[in-house]
This record gives C-alpha cells, structure tokens and sequence, in this order.
C-alpha cells in the first residue's frame, strides 16, 4: 500500500472529526467534574463562604462557559489532538532551528511521578533535596559542555535567557558606571530576531550585521559597529544558515577591545557538543535551550527553558538564586553581589529542567558527542542530497561543510514554476511531512531550512528526500496539484481575509458570536 | 559510538555500516572532515567531566527515582504553601490530553497540518474570555511575572508615558521580574497599602498621579490574599488622569469574584499554573494577558492571538494568526518585545480544565476554597498569639501574624515540618510591617483535618 | 463578481528578441519589426489569464478593444465589457493612458496589464495610486517592483485577489530606464512613481518568534528614529522614496516624493528644489542629507536624486549622510552594497564605505556603500 510513485511516500491523512468549538457542545445542566461539598463542621462555622464577598466585587452572572459532560470533553480534545502534526509521528527534520529531536518517553513518565509534580518552590529546602540536586547537576553539566564557569535555570525559553542577558549586560556596565553610555548591543541578521528585539526590549539600540558573500557576519562592519558606546555583542554560531563562523574568535577579541560583554547564543549547539565551546570563542555568556538541544518537548510552545550561563566574572550578575552544594546538602544561593534579581518567579521551568537532566544522563559525555557528530552527519547527507535536486539551492558559498542545518532556497523552482516556498511546505503536508522556511525578513528568497538531528534512520531521511523530489517533480508537471494543496489536510482553504480585520478577527469565540451573530455559529445545524 | 560498542536507542545513525554509507555518498570518510570549517584553536580537545550514559532505559528510571525519593511531597505531607504557586486538583483527564504525543512533541506547524493545536489554543483564549469577561486573550506567555511586565509595556506604548505605578501588595517574586524586563525603559513607583486592610492608599495613588503615568498595576486579590473592594474608584480615579488601569488576578478566582475588566481594567493579566497544572517547584507557570477587542490594544500585543474563521467548505472551522504582522501605534517604538516558546501546553491544560469545570463546577470550587480559607482563619485568630493580619475579605491566601507567641516563623515552621506540616511562607523578611508573619494558602485539596491539625499543632507550640 | 480590468501593451517586449532593449517610442517599434520580432504580450496574457478560467463566473472582465485586450480574452474564453478601443491599430502610449483611466471611472477592484516598464510607467501617468494593479511580465525592461515574477504567478495573483484571499495592497515602485542609455549598457533606473500592487507576500502561520512588524510600521519606527535626532539648527535635505515620507507625515510636511526637500526647524524651506536651490538654501550652514535606496539595484545616489549633486555632497559631507532603508529592502539587495554613481568618480570613491544605516527606531546596520563596478 505504501509506495507510490516507486518511493517511499505515504498515503497521508489525519484523523477528520469535523469537531466543533467547545462552546457548540454546551447543553445546559452537564458536568464535566464535581468537586466535594466542604465538611459539615466548616459550614457550622463560616455558613456558605460567599455571602461575605463585599458587593462591588461580588461576580454578577457565572462566567458562561461550556457546560459539558466528562466523556464528551475528553473526547473533544482527544479528537483535536488527532488533527496536530507531533513531531513523535512524522519526519520532523524540517523544523529547521528548532532542533526537533527525540524526546524519550520515559522522561515523561519521571516528570509525571509525584515525587516531581508535588512539591512547591517554598518548602523548606531540606524536603526538596532531589529537585535541587538535579538543578545543581545540569548546571555542572552545562559547565563542561560551554566552558562557562555557572548556570541559572531560571530563564523560561531561549528568548527569555537573551532577554537576561541584556539585563546582566546591562547590571555590568551600570557597576561600572557606564550604563547610560553603553547603550548599543550588536547583533546579526541570522541570529535569531529575538537577539534584537529582546536587547531592545531592554533599551538597547542595535546594530544588526548582515553577512558577507560567504555567509559570514561581516568583520570590517563589526569594527565600523563597535565604540566606547558597545555594550556587547549577541550572535550564533553557527548561525541559521549552518555555516561556522571561524573568525568567530576575532568578534569577541574586537567587542572585548571596546569593553563590550559577548553573549552566545547557543540555539544551533546541537551539532558541537564536546567539540567547540563557548570558552574557546572567549564568550563571557552563553545559554542552551533545553527544549532543542537537551530533548525537552516543544509542547506546541512550551514549556520551555533557556539555561544561561556565565564565566566567574559574569557570574556575579546572575539571577537569584543559583543552587549550591555544600558537600552535604544543596541550597539555594542568593549570595550573588550584583544579582539582577528575578528573570522568572521562582527557580525556572522544572520538568523541562527535569527531562534534560535526565537525557544527559542517559547520553553521557561520549553520548552527547556521538549525537552532535550524527546530527552533522545526517545533515550533511541531507546537505548533499538536496542541493542535487534541480530547483533547491543552498546560497553562500562559505564554509565546505554544514554543521547541524541549512538553509535552502527555492528560487529557482519559484522562477521556473511560479511555485513558491509556501507552496511546497502545504503540498509536503500531505504526506505527513512539515516544512518551515525562515525568520522574517526573509534574507534568503524564497528559503527553506532543514535541521535533521541525531533522532532519525537514514531510511527516513531517504523517504523525507523523496517527499521533496516529489514535490519538486508535481511543481514542474502539474503545478496547480502543489498550488491548490494540501488536499489531504482535515480542513479546507481557510478564508485568512479575517484575521486582518479589526471588525471580523475574533480572538475568542465571544468575539465571534458578536461580530457574526450567533446564527453564524450554528451554520454547522 | 556510546555505550562501548552498543548503538545508543536515541542515536539510529550510528549503525557503523549506515554511518559508512552515509559518509560514501557525501564523499568523505570521517565525520571529522565535516568539522574542518572549525579551527584547531576553537577545537575543544578536552574529555566533559560527565557520568558515562545511562544508557538502559530501566537503570536510568531507577537512578531518577533514587534522585527524586528523596522528595517529600505536598501529598505526603500536609501543605499551607502558596505564594505564586499552588496545590490545585488536577482532573485526570487534563494529564491525558497534555500527555498525548501529538500535542506534547508538536511545535511550530501551519494551521494545516496543526488544526487540533490552532483550536485548543483559540478555545483557551475562548474560554478565558468568558472568566474574565474580555474579548481578546493571548497564547500563553512565560508567567504572571511576564504577562504584567508586557501589559505594563503596552501601557507605556498606548499612552505614550513612562511611569508606571505598582500597588505594593503584589508578589515580591513579580516586583523583581517587572523591573527586570521593564526598566530602564519604563520608570517604577510603589503605591502604599493601608496598613489595617491591605487596601491600596488612594491617597498615595492621587499623589503619583502625574501626566508620567502610564498606568497603575495592582493585584486583586493581592499577594497576601486580601480582596481589594474599591476597583471601581481606583479605576475611575487612574482614568481621569489619561492612564490605563492593569490588574493582576489569580484567574480561578473569578467563578465568584468580579473579573476586572467589570470594575475598569484596561488591561487584566495573571497566571494559569491554578487552572488544571502542577506545582512542579514553581516550574508550570504561564502567563495571560487580556483586553479589550480594540485595535489599538489587539496590535501591541508582542504575542500570537489565534483566531477562529470559516473555510471554503460550508460548516468546517478554521483558525490562524490574527493581526499576523503588528503595526504598533505608538509615537515612539520604544517597547519592541519579543516572543518565544512560552507555555502553550498548559494552556491547553487550562482549556481542558475550564471546559471540565463550567460555569457551575468554578463556583463550586470557589465555594470550597472560601469556606475552608474562611474556617482555617477562624480557628487560626483563635490559638494564643495568632492573629490574621489585614482586616479583609480574602481569596485562598492569608497572612497570619504569630508575633504574639513571641516565636520566629522559622521557629514554627521547623517544629510543624517535624509534624508533617509545611507551614506558610516567612514573609518576614520582606517588610518590618511582615516581621513575625507567614503566607498562608487553603485549597480545595486541604481538608478540615489538616486544618484541624494544623491548629492543633500551633496550640501546642505557642 | 468582482470587477477586473486587462490592458495588454501589444508591441511590447518586441525589441527583446531582436536586442532592441526596449520598444518606447513608434520608430523603435519600426526597427524591431524590420528586424523580425514578433508580438509576445499576448501569448504572455493568455498564459496568465488561464489561472482566471476556473472562476470565470465570479469576474466582470473590462478591457480594451482589438489587441489590447480584447482578442486574448476571447482567445481564453472569457467574457469581457470593452470600456474603449485604441484609434489606431499601432497602438500607442496614449492608448494605454486612456485605457487605464477609463478602468480606473469603471471601479475595477484590479488593474492586471502586460507589458514592461514603459507600460508601467504610463499606466502610473494616469491612474497613479488610486487603483491596484499588477503587471503581467511582457516587456523588455522589467526593472519595476509592480510585475508578478511570471505570467503564471499574475494569474494566481488576480485569482487570489478575486477570491477575496488577498485583502491587502503595498506601494511598490515603478522604474524608468532611459532606453539610449540601457542600450549603450548603461544602468540608469531612476525612480518613475509608484503604483499600488497586492500585497501578495504569504504569510505564513508557522511562526516561532514575535509577529514580524509590517514595513509600514519599520517606516514609521525610521521617522521616529529621525525625528528624535533632529537639530533645530540644521537644515534636513531629504531624498525621494516611500521611506522617507512618514518622516515627513510626522513633521506635518508635504514630502516630495519623486524630489527633494529642504526642511529646518520643522518648517519646510524647500519643496522639490534642484541643486542649486539646495545649495544657496543651505549656504555653508551645517545640514544633514536623509536619503533611502531606491529600485532593486540599491542605488544611493546618482540615480533619481541628481539634484544631490557632488557640491551638495561636498557640502553637507560624508559623516552627515543618513541612510534609512527597511530591513526588507537591504534583504532584497543580497548582500550587494549599496550604490553610488553621481557622475564623479572622486566623489563616488569619498563616499564609498561603510555607514550606520537607520532600520528602525533604535535599530540600524552597519552596510557597505560603493560605486557599482
């Protein structure tokens, strides 16, 4: 049943439930939960409880949510996960940047046990000792694999811990009485755009390089960049692109001339675990997003996590607390002199933290190494493979290699078929396989980026192959089959007009049952 | 190759042969090669100082759960703690959906490949909106911490001012994670409370009241519990003065406290860790940000908003990115943000719990919460040396004064943890006023026996 | 239905074939015929239109009689409304003018025309940007940012825009290249107008960082940026181009937008003044020059702002040059510098280098600028 065309593509297609929108199950009187009646002795005592809201805060109407039974609810979001692409069931190496990897099951079922779910960030710190053992370990580990000399958890994603930075940035130069003056922060266009508008968010001006013809940042507008005005410098490497960077030494060297901090954003490490470091570079931070590179879920979004870290200098300027080890006991450590103070409520995500420290252990230092090495591999294979296919191109010429991903082009697709990027991505969905193209703006025209990790069988990457050969293939012959796609999809060409006009978007369905009637809604009958 | 001669399970590649034939058809024999863009002097030479992989599965799960027993958790032991964080029911079935694969490994796919992410989202948002009474809601965002400080920052971007003023009743834990996302680029003054009832001074908001202002933040209920009962003429009072009105809230609240956009919230944010997640040592936060359905708030939103539309096929939905590029309308950009990966599952989490729950379900939960906090105050103002410390209505969460029995909270909390009891958090550290006091939170978990005993115990120490 | 207009410009892209450059102008069109070229608009039209026969029955085709639209709709089967017909069966420039306007009194929801940058100038001419239009590629010259990418994609365009599934419309600039010029190998495009042409830029739902700003919002961020350097003591040359303009909107000016302006003190001194305005306005007082790339060659100076000649250069000198550009249009460049070409060449080589290049409020590059080579 499975081979069509003589290659290895799959006959598609998800689950199509037609479900509704959980307001359209509502039928007035079901339950979905009960909760327990209080215990006779408390209602002798205090009465009902909510005869004492003072009125002006006394709510007027209950909130007119769906009233829905248990069984119907379990199986409406049942249903909805059905109609979701996981990267547990597909191909998913075309999520590039995002370092779609395995993320092992028996991870989960530790996050789930009680023993991690249960416990509250304010018990005493001799009742947790396990939570805070696994935070100061993952920070030993985070220190061997950049270099860097301490780790806070706390941030809540990689843009978070670029945000963090800007803010230890930030508490450097105003210890040294320089935070008014230093108010530039460096980035590149290939990082990723929270690097600027993160640094902005923080009140820094930013300069954004563009790269050379090779790919690479440009060096000579790095030194035209830099002055008594650099707070520091944000940057990848590799970057989106996949190309290393080997001047990259010489960017810190320029920004640490003027006195800048250099932050390393660590989102591509996947492909240079234990064999390039952020020490090496000479970066005085660095963070790692455990949702990519250290196996966590993506959770449709997160939870996520970014751990930053920092040599023993930065160190000083780190979120509170830390977690320290005394010999016998771990502790939280607000002992740092010159602590931003908070970049989350409390010490950071803990199961993301949770599943990448116990991905590390099961990887081990060989393991971790053995994974980057094949993720370069795979990429390479792929890397190879795909510039052979007539239409797909991988611009920039530096470099002779790729690290972990690449950004592909189909320019020249585009010019000879008029089928763009979009295009293929909604046509590949119909065979079970995802597609993304870029940041905005789009530097490279009309791009594509692949970043297969450690995680898949060449037989898979052969099959993701054939997905785009094909698609390559229809786009020459039949166009319109790649234009009108996906066909397969559990919905139908989606009428986008709405969603930019401010009297037709509707971010909630109460919106929705305002500005198209409810007589809209029950079109469905 | 990990593992001495074994192929790690994450690792397929590594088969000697694939990785033979793979190298043939790129042209080279050594993965080496493919690092020769990297110099020598970047190269890391070195061995990482970390443990050999645990690479079976079933020693790996037993060397975590040594780790982990060590935890003695909120279920094994009797919990008062609160603070940001709270022991809630979780109904199963919200475990079930977060837990499938589809949505837990899914990231970043098109409204067509991804159609059950896009309407889960939009029917968080959907069902938000109607606890709160507001028309636009946001995908979730990190925590509470950061829904204010991005309500905050809007604030400045939609008047085109500077200062922000903060209720000084909020979370010490927020306060911090405000100023660090939020200054310098925004300025922040504290507004007093009224030391008998926790009110916020309105005096003192008059006061700061300048043509700076771009918004008062406060939180109702407030970081100790209390119910602030004049929304309405803090409102109006911060209106008159051209400046927007943002209010923290702790969401599960509302199925029988007002929401704040019914008492003039321009702007209304919190957390949804109260809504069907875990505690996790504080680790499943996620924040909401809601307004109203107007232009000029719906485009300075940093984050995504879902929306719900029509398809080519009569009678099917279908979802997308509403406002998908943001023109912000401020005079002056200086509030560019940036979004990430945030915390969208445990917004499907909280759809799944407020869908379980309804209108009658989060009455009958808020019910439970204040007739138990209520009957935990009670008995507690009545052991020696106790007293509650605002004279208030309260939501969950109390401070409890133990100043009259002449011992530290640290003192009481350690002989009560010897008793199996996590005593309220020690507030006493935070202001002179807070000397002596603790934060306490009852849920619908606690029950009258933990209370009972909770008392009992005191009684014995004081 | 939606209203939808066709104009075809018959002759052009006849002088491609015959290495004509261009067709503007009747002796032109004369040559190419002695040397053989034969008509390749309609061909092109037939091939965009063929995306349109499936929705037939949703469009009210208007056109043009004979060959300037008519003959391809029938060829294509499409029902079409003739709004006029040219005089003469050598049509010209005038034609395409009138034609356009008549679409323009009509109320099409689109303009669709084939032709090249001669054919985009004209319909510019006449109906500015008070209708959208997308260009069929058909001419030689194909330097304006108004054509589709190929005849295929103008017909999915149009379809898209009839189906209500492009809602959204962008300036985008129309070229003019002096044809004596562009023969002798001489790129001179300067900056024509602009033309309103469906934003048909996909957006994509798979996102993974913030929403991407609109360039309408980069623009006004530059104008904030601008704004917040100003000096009341110095005079502000500002150059021609969309970026520009909200500069200008938020000082209460009226911008030249194909010439330039001198402003001081937030009052405008001189409203598209030549060279010699600007200089015996400026006088040696200290002043700034705001300019912005125009066209997809990334032209700086020389091209379409020659009133900022060297002596204005001299005068306002290299350190005193702002250089706004969205980060979309430095994209577009491809990492090719940015150009100079003000017809001297020590001029050219004092200017080349890098600048500090506003993209935003706050926000800027460092980018290359250098004759073209």
């Amino acid at each position: 049943m499975k081979p069509q065309h003589g290659s290895r593509l799959r006959n598609f297609h998800q689950a199509k439930w037609d479900e509704e929108v959980i307001f359209e199950l509502s039928n007035p009187g079901e339950r979905g939960i009960h909760y327990p009646q209080v215990e006779r002795a408390i209602s002798d005592a205090v009465g009902d409880g909510v005869s004492e809201i003072p009125a002006s805060m006394r709510r007027e109407s209950p909130p007119a949510l769906p009233e829905v039974g248990q069984m119907r609810v379990l199986k409406h979001f049942l249903r909805l996960s059905q109609q979701n692409l996981g990267a547990d069931l597909n191909i998913d190496v075309g999520q590039g940047t995002c370092t779609i990897k395995y993320s092992p099951k028996i991870n989960e079922k530790i996050a789930g046990s009680a023993k991690a779910r249960d416990i509250h960030p304010h018990q005493d710190e001799s009742t947790v000792q396990g939570a805070l053992r696994i935070m100061y370990e993952l920070d030993l580990f985070f220190r061997e694999i950049s270099g860097m000399d301490r780790f806070s958890l706390q941030p809540s994603s990689g843009s978070h811990a670029i945000l963090t930075m800007a803010a230890v940035i930030h508490k450097y130069h105003e210890v040294r009485g320089e935070a008014d003056t230093r108010d530039e922060l460096i980035t590149t266009i290939f990082s990723h755009p929270s690097d600027a508008a993160a640094a902005a968010a923080k009140g820094y001006r930013i300069t954004t390089l563009y790269p050379d013809e090779q790919g690479m940042p440009d060096l000579e507008a790095l030194k035209a960049a830099v002055s008594e005005r650099t707070a520091g410098l944000f940057i990848t490497n590799p970057e989106d692109i996949g190309i290393f960077n080997p001047h990259i030494a010489e960017f810190t060297r320029v920004v640490h001339e003027v006195g800048g901090v250099c932050g390393y954003d660590q989102a591509n490490a996947n492909g240079i675990m234990g064999i390039t470091r952020a020490r090496e570079a000479d970066f005085d931070l660095c963070f790692f997003n455990l949702h990519k590179t250290f196996s966590a879920p993506h959770g449709c979004g997160g939870p996520a996590s970014g751990a930053l870290g920092a040599t023993k200098e930065m160190a000083d300027y780190l979120p509170v607390p830390l977690v320290g080890f005394d010999g016998g006991k771990y502790y939280l450590d607000y002992d740092v002199p010159h602590t931003i103070g908070k970049a989350r409520t409390f010490y950071g995500a803990f199961p993301v933290i949770l599943k990448a420290y116990a991905w590390i252990m099961s990887m081990g230092a060989e393991g971790l190494k053995e994974a980057a090495r094949i993720a370069v591999l795979n990429n390479n294979y792929l890397f190879k493979h795909i510039t052979e296919i007539a239409g797909a191109t991988s611009p920039y010429k530096g470099g002779k290699r790729r690290i972990e991903q690449v950004r592909y082009s189909w320019e020249e697709l585009y010019n000879e078929t008029g089928v763009d990027t979009h295009d293929v991505t909604l046509r590949l969905a119909d065979f079970g396989f995802h597609l993304w193209q870029s940041h905005h703006p789009f530097v490279v025209p009309q791009p594509f980026t692949i970043e297969p990790t450690e995680s898949y069988s060449k037989e898979e990457l052969d099959e993701y192959l054939d997905g785009l050969r094909h698609v390559v293939h229809e786009a020459r012959t039949e166009p319109d089959t790649v234009k009108r796609a996906p066909h397969n999809s559990v919905v139908h060409k989606i009428d986008e007009s709405v969603y930019d006009d401010p009297d037709k978007w509707a971010i909630t369905w109460r919106a929705y049952l305002k500005k198209h009637g409810r007589e809209a809604a029950k079109i469905r009958g | 190759m990990a593992a001495g001669d074994r192929v790690h399970p994450y690792i397929p590649n590594s088969v000697p042969d694939v990785k033979a034939k793979m190298l043939a058809e790129i042209g080279i024999d050594d993965i080496d090669t493919l690092y020769e863009d990297i110099p020598e002097s970047l190269r890391f030479r070195g061995e990482l100082n970390i443990p050999e992989g645990i690479t079976s599965e079933l020693e790996l799960e037993r060397h975590m759960t040594d780790v982990l027993s060590v935890n003695r958790t909120c279920s094994e032991n009797i919990s008062f703690l609160g603070g940001g964080c709270y022991r809630h029911y979780v109904p199963a079935i919200c475990d079930e959906i977060t837990g499938r694969a589809e949505f837990l490994t899914a990231y970043a796919g098109e409204p067509y490949e991804d159609h059950g992410r896009f309407q889960a989202l939009f029917e968080y948002q959907s069902l938000m909106g109607e606890l709160l009474e507001t028309d636009v809601v946001n995908v979730p965002t990190y925590d509470w911490g950061q829904a204010a400080s991005t309500s905050i920052r809007m604030s400045g971007r939609i008047t085109d001012r500077d200062v922000i003023l903060i209720g000084d009743t909020i979370s010490p834990d927020r306060l911090q994670v405000i100023r660090t996302y939020c200054e310098p680029v925004m300025k922040i003054e504290l507004v007093q409370h009224a030391p008998e009832t926790a009110a916020l001074d309105l005096e003192d908001l008059d006061k700061r009241l300048t043509s700076s202002v771009a918004a008062l933040y406060c939180e109702n209920p407030t970081y100790f519990g209390t119910v602030e009962e004049h929304g309405q003429v803090i409102a109006d009072t911060v209106h008159s003065n051209g400046s927007l009105f943002v209010v923290g809230v702790d969401p599960v609240s509302l199925g029988v406290i007002k929401p704040p956009s019914q008492y003039g919230a321009d702007i209304t944010c919190g957390d949804i860790q109260s809504l069907g997640n875990h505690q996790y040592f504080g680790g499943a936060l996620g924040g909401f940000i809601a307004t109203r359905d107007e232009k000029k708030y719906v485009m300075e939103y940093p984050s995504r908003l879902f929306g719900i539309s029509k398809t080519e096929r009569e009678g099917e939905w279908g979802f997308g990115d509403v406002a998908y590029e943001r023109t912000s309308f401020a005079v002056r950009e200086q509030g560019k943000e940036f979004i990430g990966t945030a915390a969208a599952l445990y917004g499907i989490s909280s759809a799944v719990y407020l869908s379980l729950l309804g209108p009658q379900g989060i009455r009958e939960l808020d019910q439970n919460i204040l007739q138990k906090s209520q009957y935990a105050m009670k008995r507690l103002a009545g052991v020696d040396g106790v007293a509650i410390k605002f004279d208030a209505f309260h939501f969950k969460e109390f401070v409890v004064d133990f100043t009259g029995t002449g011992k530290a909270v640290q003192e009481i909390n350690d002989a009560l943890l010897e008793q199996g009891i996590f005593g309220g958090k020690d507030l006493s550290r935070l202001s002179a006023e807070l000397e002596g006091c603790a934060l306490y939170a009852v849920t619908e978990v606690t029950t009258q026996e933990d209370i009972d005993r909770l008392v009992e115990a005191l009684e014995v120490l004081s | 239905m939606k209203k939808l207009g066709l104009i075809v410009n018959p002759v052009a892209g006849m002088g491609g074939a015959v290495g004509l450059k261009g067709t503007d102008g009747a002796d032109t069109l004369e040559r190419a015929r002695e040397l053989g070229a034969v008509p390749h608009a309609q061909e092109r039209t037939t091939t965009a239109l063929t995306n349109l026969t499936g929705i037939a029955d949703d469009i009210e085709l208007l056109t043009y009689g004979s060959t300037m639209g008519e003959a391809v709709a029938a060829a294509c089967g499409l029902r079409a409304t003739l709004v006029g017909s040219p005089s003469h069966p050598d049509t010209t420039a005038q034609d395409t003018v009138a034609a356009a306007r008549a679409m323009h009194a009509a109320g099409v929801e689109l303009l669709l025309f084939a032709g090249g940058d001669g054919t985009a100038r004209d319909i510019c001419g006449a109906v500015g940007t008070d209708v959208v239009a997308l260009g069929i590629p058909a001419g030689v010259k194909i330097h304006s940012a108004v054509f589709a990418a190929n005849p295929t994609a103008a017909g999915q365009v149009a379809a898209a825009v009839i189906a209500g599934n492009i809602n959204r419309a962008v300036e985008a600039e129309v070229m003019d290249i002096d044809e004596e010029d562009y023969r002798r190998e001489v790129l001179s495009a300067r900056l024509y107008g602009y033309l309103r042409i469906p934003d048909a830029r996909r957006l994509l739902q798979g996102l993974k960082a913030g929403s991407p700003r609109s360039d309408a919002a980069m623009q006004m961020a530059i104008a904030s940026e601008l704004v917040e350097r100003m000096a009341d003591d110095r005079y502000y040359i500002v150059g021609p181009g969309t970026t520009c303009r909200p500069f200008m909107e938020r000082l209460g000016l009226d911008h030249t937008l194909l010439g330039v302006d001198v402003i001081r003190a937030g009052r405008q001194i001189g409203k598209d003044v030549s060279e010699q305005e600007i200089l015996s306005i400026v006088d040696d007082s200290p002043c700034t020059l705001v300019v912005t790339p125009v066209g997809g060659q990334g032209f700086l100076l020389g091209r379409g702002n020659q009133q900022i000649s060297p002596d204005v250069i001299r005068q306002v000198s290299k350190e005193n040059i702002s250089v706004v550009a969205t980060a979309e249009k430095l994209c577009s460049l491809r990492g090719k510098p940015l150009l100079v070409d003000t017809g001297d060449e020590d001029t050219d080589t004092y200017l080349s280098g890098y600048y500090r290049v506003i993209t935003g409020y706050h926000e800027n590059t460092i980018y290359r600028v250098s004759p073209p080579t």
